[in-house]
């Protein structure tokens, strides 16, 4: 450790405090930084981190509180104060310009003292950055054309090239290739040896383990403890974030009887993505797909959500063939999508509760053309009581609650249109660690009352603590089914990993 | 070499073999569509729809829209002429002038939407209205005029619109439209239109101070839209208060035809004019094919619609193939 020759700390924040119109989202929060350390900033989704980091950025400004930056009280007005003191983040949701290059972007605002542009010189200084992380990306190539991967490591390389003595990274490897994290890991480490300090913020626990020194826990916007990383266990820091053990163990035997009717049956599913799928789902059964990014789940999903079209097969509700053509078909059905991606797909994040909830079934809330307000809401309000979501009233906008609430919204959606078949595309995707254990309660509870479900995941633990049995693909084709009894990490992984030659590339889940 | 033709956008050859095209065909059906004056007449009628257009790429560009600038040209010209015949001022003076009014009305523009965060199309649509409104108030709704060829200050004419059979307003616009290449490509406030298209949010955590260029990109268009009060003087010397609603389609239009996205962030100047010439060899085509205004209208609608369904399925297959290739990206 190299606390010993610099362990006088670069940044303090002290007592940080922020309210916004009501919320009281940071209160009095502290943590400390020394230079050529990685501090981990950790907590459920909610718990300041993000916060914590805009005041010490300069995006907001704390209302009460004190920072210290190498000895002198400081205050950020804007991204621009902090950025010339030295301080750069590499944020979480991508903040590039996509029909820029990628030495525009990173050199964005800073382009030359004049007002004449100078692309050579930014290629060139660009070029050098990339060089410097051992990645090979093309300067000039538009960021809209590279891989999300790509384009993450552009960020990180703006956030590089401002020779910032503190560098905030916000989730950075979400979207990252284990070789792309190798690189990213090795950069910090090459940062760290040069004194800067590092606040890396993340819910993955083995990365926390793998290359910080020490740990920051906020909950609830109040500060709960730092901790040396060498010294604490990984139950430890999660029972600090979310103030309760919740480690759960994976099924052991399915709960569905092999009488129950089969409610949904594939036969030779194929689409330009997908080949010979096929498969039955039983009355209450929870179904998991599994597979690495691109195997085709998700294609599968909407192949029977008649969202894409297929090339052949059949599809069978309830024993009798249906035709989809349309999500209008499917829906007509009884089967209902949620998407991995609920902001783009799920909800319209600018309207309330109650419009959200009533989206798929308007019309069977209408009277004389008008929508039926009164048994809207009773509607509603039941399911909202139902699920659990959390919102001061069915008429708060989808946008002001957690990603676990929006996520019960959506499920609230399909049971009130009367789907009996649900297909969750990762649903605990962005939710934070409490909120995923309600998600996964409410889908026990779906199942029992008798629907069914189809869970695709990334996460080997969550599908193995959640299905009946797990369906197995790799590069659009089956490979396998295995019931819960028998289906263990290493079995999945090396049915995920069958056709392709190089098994653990890309590999995702296993962790 | 594969660079370069990576980097050139397809629409604008979509939009330049259109352009052919249309030529040819009117070369061939038109009467006497191949002729000195016919062209003059294509060129008269590209100067102040091609400074609009000009002006409104960048604000296109830069994810907002400018509907102000055809009420803004009018009312900048009735008030160079009312300055010019009832006050007397000299002519040079009033032509600066008018490009002032028309800077103005952009800056106000420009506040509007960064300081009191009205959205660009509710501010510039009053914007319209108020310039429409002023215009008519100050002339009392009287038609102002400028000096034709024949008068004093005849200059004006020969300058701006053509002398003898030389178009010297095609001088200017080209000159002009080089300098606002320049300005795009080249400098700063280029960049940061392109970059505010994209995505404004990033701009302003990168520190720059977006809300000040996103004013400077409104300034740009307002003075545009005074450069074209100028040309549309010269073409037409006298001005009726009141009037000039529809130009900002027009300019619009040309703009859209040229490939640039409306969402912003996608596009080029050198595609607006080209959009900017496809109007005007279509209007004058028309003509000389025999069919009267109204069809002109019907087919500049149906050149529009076109050019944007191209281009949308453009981007799709594009979108296509990026996703294909990054699906085999992430199995290799």
């Amino acid at each position: 450790m190299r606390q010993s020759e610099s362990s006088r700390y670069i940044l303090e924040m002290v007592d940080i405090d922020k309210r916004f119109q009501g919320v009281h989202a940071l209160k009095k929060c502290s943590l400390n930084l020394r230079g050529g350390e990685v501090l981990a900033l950790v907590g459920e989704n909610g718990a300041g981190k993000s916060t914590m980091m805009k005041i010490l950025t300069g995006i907001y400004q704390a209302d009460e509180g004190k920072i210290t930056y190498f000895g002198e009280t400081v205050k950020f007005k804007n991204p621009k104060d902090a950025q010339d003191a030295g301080i750069a983040i590499v944020h979480q949701e991508l903040n590039l310009m996509n029909h820029l290059t990628a030495a525009q972007n990173i050199f964005i605002g800073r382009e030359s003292s004049g007002f004449f542009l100078d692309e050579k010189s930014i290629n060139r200084k660009a070029s050098e950055l990339f060089k410097r992380m051992h990645i090979h990306i093309d300067p000039q190539e538009k960021v809209k054309n590279l891989t999300v991967g790509k384009q993450q490591i552009v960020e990180i390389a703006k956030a590089l090239s401002y020779d910032a003595k503190v560098i905030v990274f916000d989730e950075p490897t979400a979207t990252l290739t284990d070789a792309e994290i190798d690189t990213l890991f090795q950069i910090i480490a090459e940062l760290r040896e040069k004194g800067v300090g590092i606040i890396y913020i993340s819910h993955r626990m083995d990365e926390i383990r793998r290359i910080t020194d020490r740990v920051t826990v906020l909950r609830d916007g109040e500060f709960v403890g730092t901790r040396d990383t060498k010294d604490v266990e990984i139950q430890e820091i999660i029972q600090m974030m979310i103030g309760r053990v919740t480690y759960e163990e994976p099924k052991q035997s399915s709960t569905v009887s092999p009488e129950a009717p089969i409610v949904l049956r594939v036969e030779n599913l194929n689409s330009k993505d997908v080949t010979d799928i096929s498969f039955t789902l039983q009355k209450g059964e929870i179904l998991g797909f599994a597979g690495l990014m691109g195997a085709g789940r998700t294609e599968v999903a909407r192949l029977i959500f008649g969202a894409d079209k297929r090339s052949s097969g059949d599809i069978y509700v309830n024993g009798e063939q249906v035709d989809i053509k349309s999500p209008h078909d499917a829906v007509k059905h009884g089967i209902g999508y949620l998407s991995e991606d609920r902001k783009r797909f799920g909800l319209a994040t600018g309207m309330s509760v109650s419009s959200n909830a009533v989206m798929a079934s308007l019309d069977q809330h209408v009277k004389w053309l008008f929508i039926d307000a009164k048994k809207v809401r009773s509607v509603t309000q039941a399911h909202v009581e139902k699920v659990d979501v959390r919102t001061p009233s069915i008429d708060q906008l989808v946008k002001n609650l957690s990603g676990g609430n929006q996520q019960k919204v959506v499920i609230s959606k399909w049971l009130i249109r009367n789907c009996d078949i649900l297909i969750f595309d990762e649903p605990t995707r962005g939710i934070d660690v409490g909120a995923k254990s309600e998600i996964y309660k409410l889908m026990n509870a779906l199942a029992q009352s008798g629907k069914s479900i189809i869970m695709i995941s990334s996460e080997l633990p969550e599908l193995l603590r959640m299905s009946d049995r797990i369906f197995v693909m790799c590069e659009g084709a089956h490979t396998g089914t295995v019931s819960i009894e028998e289906a263990d990490q290493h079995a999945l992984m090396t049915l995920a990993t069958q056709n392709s030659s190089l098994s653990r590339a890309s590999a995702i889940g296993g962790e | 070499m594969t660079d370069i033709i990576k980097r050139i956008q397809p629409q604008k050859f979509l939009a330049l073999g259109a352009l052919v095209i249309l030529y040819v065909f009117f070369a061939i059906f038109g009467q006497n569509f191949v002729s000195t004056s016919t062209h003059l007449n294509i060129l008269a009628q590209s100067y102040f729809v091609g400074f609009l257009a000009i002006g409104v790429t960048f604000v296109i560009l830069s994810g907002g829209i400018d509907l102000s600038i055809g009420t803004v040209m009018m009312c900048s010209a009735v008030v160079g002429g009312l300055l010019y015949r009832q006050f007397d001022l000299p002519l040079w003076l009033c032509l600066i002038i008018v490009v002032l009014i028309g800077t103005t009305f952009g800056l106000f523009n420009g506040l509007m939407v960064t300081k009191l965060g009205l959205p660009p199309f509710i501010s510039t649509l009053g914007t319209m209205m108020i310039a429409m409104g002023l215009g008519s108030i100050l002339t009392n709704t009287r038609t102002q005029s400028y000096p034709s060829l024949l008068e004093a200050d005849a200059w004006f004419g020969r300058v701006f619109l053509r002398e003898g059979n030389f178009p010297t307003g095609a001088v200017w616009l080209l000159v002009i439209f080089i300098l606002a290449m320049i300005l795009l490509n080249k400098t700063k406030l280029g960049r940061y239109t392109y970059a505010i298209g994209s995505n404004e949010e990033a701009v302003r955590l990168s520190g720059v101070n977006a809300s000040s260029w996103k004013c400077m990109i409104y300034v740009i268009s307002g003075f545009f839209a005074g450069v074209a009060a100028i040309f549309f003087a010269a073409a037409y010397t006298a001005i009726i208060p009141g009037q000039g609603q529809g130009n900002e389609l027009q300019a619009i239009a040309a703009v859209v035809i040229g490939g640039t996205s409306l969402a912003g962030g996608i596009g080029s100047l050198s595609g607006t004019i080209i959009g900017v010439f496809i109007m005007s060899v279509l209007r004058t085509g028309l003509m000389s094919i025999g069919l009267p205004a109204p069809y002109q209208n019907f087919f500049t609608g149906v050149v529009v619609i076109a050019a944007v369904w191209l281009d949308i399925q453009r981007t799709k297959r594009a979108n296509q193939v990026k996703k294909e290739k990054q699906v085999v990206q992430k199995t290799a």
